[in-house]
């Protein structure tokens, strides 16, 4: 280690740094209120060197014996992950009173859970990513199980269990690839493959290959939320705490999402494999947004609601990253990451602008069933605007900037070779029309179960507004991120 | 004009709607503030039209924002501009929003709201015939769901929530086709932009000649009818009609006159601007193939839509019909693009063009009057009717005057269209143009046997005590009745700039 590699990992330690540092300074206060503001604002800290890495290092730079790098890729998750965890500590502040004498662990088990995803986005070796998935996962398990209700309990449980199983997965198919190629290393893994068509007397050949590539997908499945791997989605999202939902459901799933990108487009990216890995992830994306549409149409709970919507979106995230192969020019085979990159950013503010509206209302109401929000929009006429906008960016109706999303991965797909899946993505966002609607009418159309009127406290109220305006800006003038975004694919794309 | 006039045009409704949302507390303010602004937005609109320069044609004030989404796969623009196609429908919106806002006067419940909505509305629908950059022409379409969505769902009667739902399903489901085509046609070897048309003064080369004789990504027969079922959902054409009387019934009165009056047109719109404009030239398949089906579809739409149209007891559900029976003549209008032996005459794409702005006129004015007569009796339904004539003399006027129109009374603006199309189709459908025709006689059965079903007859004491039309309502009516007029003993001053709109559309 050297001083070079502790620059370059400097945002990780940072935030788990914070994290440490809220727990003393919780054991040293007895007002719970100041560790909020000391965890949202000492988030400017790695905001800030993760800034001075992009603006510092040249685009290639891999540290610590080349296990993990600081190139753009990377530093364009860390960013969504920091926006992401400070958006949420400040729209929970209200919720986190529900957690008595536990205010100082929340977040200090939400810090460390996200500095293991950003090492998990920055990684350059399966091994250092497979740790740093385990301390993203473990605190993410304790946060569920935050409420200590019954159904918290089991949500905690359910996470730690089958989080547990497909770690355990996914080390299964580590292992197949690195018996193929020889190497932990990603960037190597490439090299091992390409050298191997060319001797082609390794064990069990191009098959272990596959083997692993299904496994490695399986393994990052759980947490991307994908079919089959989505039955723990809905139990958690009902039973969690509902920051700790809007935490798993974006920053969880955009780490997942980054590793996958990373590994399949560096390390798989070979033309022959990458064809094979295209149809499979083609086959689940089409089963993952149908099974989520379909399950989230007879939901009545709006965060399992939520749940089942999160794995269509999963879907939907896959049929970008099935786009591998552009049509004819340069300029085509970076679309499908790039339209990954610009709808995992969309997501983040579409989500966090549903789930703080849905914080602020249910903080109130004290009911996460969609009949609750009867009669909303007399109540909390702007919140309820602000919940409708998001749902429709979910549901991808323009200008928000869900639509411009999908908009991106299926011409992605299209320009793949993949129409197929564009027309199972399209005729998937009819369906969803139904149940995102139905939530839409329930607020403008019935009528109140009472006429008091909702009022947000302020954070969540400002954080709430913040994303909405930022799912509009992403959908009117996307020009700025999706350029940032192509610098960060550029990262994974050799 | 100056760059950005016809983005003012377009927004001009939904800055009005931000406005109220912000600023605007009484209902009465909000109401005189939201028909302000739609009369304002017809005058500039008037204005567009009238400095649209028919000698020079082609796309004219042209408002374009090249950076708007910039990377390599998917480079779209914010492109306005206005040609002889989309310049009568655009004018034909903004009369029928300010009618629109005008039939909205009685509206009491959460005004605000309603109106929000309803300027919302004429912005998309703007957007939609205005647009040349394919991707934005998309948005706008899609946009225009959520007003639509609200508007029938919250002010809405009888199954407000189910027809509301069903309409956004159908179109949904319509546009998820267009916009695989729509992808499928950028993503195509050598096309490179979104753009609708080309538009030389801008240095853009538009699809239509950019896909000419070309391989398609995929087959330009399947973009075709991915395209194609958006707009005959929109339309509405047989079989895809059957949202239609359902959400026409269940809306509100100005609502009706929005869907039917501008609504349906985005789909004839589509169907000149991109089936008909974009396919004529493509390789393997041309829309020429395709014309037996769609002269075929038409007169099913014709016919059926105008027996279904004889068989109702409801008033609002009878004028929907009758819609799905006069948007057949539509495309039995663009049928004929097919031509005879090679050479392809205008007359029919033309009257296809005007009988939209007839119909839209026509039966906004139906549905208003419709309206009126709800608001007083507080029923549609036609057996319960009768004898209205004597008690309420202003609003039996309007309905025949409607109704004339609606069945082709020459010197009215719904002859003139059907006439055209009937010359332009018969020498090349001469069977099909005949079974259509007959959908004008049945046109004057329904609408005749309605009018004396509803109007005359004996005198009925139920509504003996209510009051004619107010001057607040006959302002519409006149604003309408003046145009069906106007363009039926003077149609060239529509017609004069569809000619230049369809003759550059027509490239064979």
């Amino acid at each position: 280690m050297t001083a070079h590699d502790l620059w370059l990992l400097s945002p990780e330690l940072s935030v788990a740094g914070l994290g440490v540092l809220v727990i003393i300074v919780d054991l040293i206060i007895d007002k719970k209120t100041p560790l909020i503001w000391l965890a949202a604002v000492g988030l400017l800290v790695p905001l800030g060197l993760t800034l001075g890495l992009w603006f510092n290092t040249p685009e290639t730079e891999i540290g610590v014996f080349g296990t993990v790098t600081a190139d753009r890729f990377a530093l364009f998750f860390h960013f969504l992950l920091i926006g992401t965890t400070g958006a949420v500590i400040i729209a929970g502040a209200t919720y986190s009173k529900k957690f008595v004498g536990f205010q100082g662990e929340f977040l200090a088990l939400v810090l460390l859970s996200v500095s293991g995803m950003m090492l998990l986005v920055a990684s350059q070796d399966v091994i250092t990513a497979y740790v740093a998935l385990e301390l993203s996962a473990l605190p993410a398990a304790a946060l569920a199980a935050f409420l200590r209700t019954d159904r918290s309990l089991e949500a905690g449980l359910k996470f730690l269990l089958l989080s547990a199983l497909s770690s355990a997965v996914l080390l299964y198919g580590l292992v197949y690839l690195y018996g193929a190629t020889g190497t932990t290393d990603i960037a190597g893994m490439l090299e091992g493959i390409n050298s191997m068509t060319a001797d082609g007397d390794r064990a069990f050949g191009s098959s272990a290959i596959i083997l692993g590539v299904v496994m490695v997908v399986a393994g990052f499945g759980f947490k991307m939320a994908m079919a089959p791997f989505q039955m723990w989605v809905p139990d958690v999202y009902e039973g969690a705490p509902t920051p700790v939902v809007a935490f798993l459901s974006i920053a969880s799933k955009s780490a997942a999402f980054a590793i996958v990108l990373r590994v399949l487009y560096t390390a798989l990216g070979t033309e022959g494999l990458a064809s094979d890995w295209s149809t499979l992830i083609a086959i689940l994306a089409a089963i993952t947004m149908t099974a989520g549409n379909l399950l989230a149409l007879s939901q009545r709970n709006i965060k399992r609601m939520l749940g089942y919507s999160t794995v269509a979106h999963a879907g939907y995230l896959l049929v970008g990253l099935a786009a591998v192969a552009g049509n004819s020019d340069s300029a085509g085979f970076i679309a499908g990451p790039q339209g990954v990159l610009f709808y995992l950013v969309a997501y983040a503010v579409t989500n966090l602008a549903v789930f703080f509206a849905i914080i602020a209302i249910t903080n109130k109401t004290g009911s996460d069933m969609i009949s609750g929000f009867a009669g909303m929009a007399r109540r909390a006429p702007l919140l309820s605007v602000l919940l409708a906008l998001g749902l429709l960016s979910l549901l991808g109706i323009p200008p928000t900037a869900g639509f411009l999303g999908k908009i991106f991965v299926f011409s992605a797909a299209v320009d793949s070779g993949l129409a197929w899946l564009a027309i199972v993505g399209v005729i998937n966002s009819v369906i969803s029309a139904f149940y995102y609607l139905r939530v839409v009418r329930t607020m403008f159309l019935d009528e109140p179960e009472s006429e008091e009127r909702v009022t947000a406290d302020v954070p969540v109220w400002a954080a709430t507004l913040v994303a909405s305006a930022g799912l509009l800006v992403f959908g009117i003038a996307p020009s700025s991120l999706l350029e940032f975004a192509r610098h960060a694919v550029f990262g994974v794309i050799t | 004009m100056f760059e950005g006039w016809l983005s003012i045009v377009v927004f001009l409704p939904a800055a009005a709607a931000l406005v109220i949302a912000l600023f605007l507390r009484k209902d009465s303010h909000i109401r005189w503030f939201a028909i302000g602004a739609t009369v304002l937005n017809l005058v500039l609109i008037v204005i567009t039209y009238v400095d649209y320069d028919r000698s020079l044609g082609g796309v004219q004030m042209v408002d374009r924002y090249a950076d708007w989404i910039p990377v390599e796969g998917l480079r779209a623009e914010y492109l306005l501009g206005i040609d002889g196609l989309s310049a009568p429908l655009v004018l034909l919106t903004g009369l029928l929003t300010a009618v629109a806002a005008f039939a909205s006067w009685r509206i009491t419940l959460r005004v605000r709201e309603y109106f929000i909505w309803l300027l919302v509305l004429s912005t998309s629908v703007l957007g939609v015939f205005l647009a040349l950059d394919f991707l934005l022409f998309f948005i706008f379409w899609e946009i225009e769901l959520i007003p639509m969505f609200m508007l029938i769902s919250i002010w809405g009667s009888g199954r407000n929530r189910y027809s509301a739902m069903k309409f956004v399903i159908f179109t949904l489901g319509g546009s998820a086709f267009m916009l695989i085509g729509i992808l499928a046609l950028f993503l195509s070897s050598g096309v490179d932009t979104f753009a609708m048309v080309s538009i030389p003064s801008e240095d853009i080369l538009g699809i239509p000649d950019l896909i000419a004789g070309k391989d398609l990504l995929i087959p330009a027969g399947v973009i075709w009818f991915f395209l194609f079922t958006a707009f005959a959902v929109k339309m509405p054409l047989w079989p895809f009609h059957s949202w239609l009387p359902d959400a026409h019934t269940d809306a509100p009165t100005a609502v009706s006159i929005m869907l039917a009056g501008v609504l349906l047109k985005m789909g004839g719109y589509g169907l000149l601007r991109i089936s008909v404009g974009m396919f004529q030239e493509t390789k393997g398949f041309q829309v020429q193939d395709v014309a037996w089906l769609l002269a075929t579809l038409a007169v099913i739409s014709i016919i059926y839509g105008a027996i279904v149209t004889l068989r109702q007891k409801d008033l609002k559900r009878l004028v929907a019909f009758s819609s799905v029976s006069h948007m057949g003549f539509v495309v039995l209008g663009v049928s004929s693009i097919v031509g005879v032996g090679g050479t392809v005459t205008d007359a029919g794409l033309n009257g296809a063009a005007l009988q939209m702005v007839t119909h839209g006129t026509i039966t906004g004015l139906m549905f208003l009057t419709v309206g009126l007569v709800y608001d007083r009796a507080h029923t549609r339904y036609i057996p319960d009717l009768g004898g209205l004539a004597l008690r309420w003399p202003l609003i039996t006027a309007s309905m025949v005057i409607a109704g004339l129109a609606s069945l082709g009374l020459p010197g009215l603006s719904g002859f003139v269209a059907e006439i055209t199309v009937f010359l332009g189709t018969y020498e090349v459908w001469p069977w099909l143009t005949a079974i259509g025709a007959f959908g004008v006689v049945l046109a004057a059965g329904y609408v005749l046997w309605m009018m004396q079903r509803t109007f005359f007859g004996p005198r009925n004491e139920r509504f003996q005590d209510i009051e004619d039309a107010s001057f607040v309502d006959m302002i519409p009516v006149v604003a309408l009745v003046i145009s069906i007029v106007a363009i039926g003993v003077f149609p060239k001053l529509v017609t004069e700039v569809f000619k230049v709109g369809i003759s550059e559309l027509v490239r064979i």
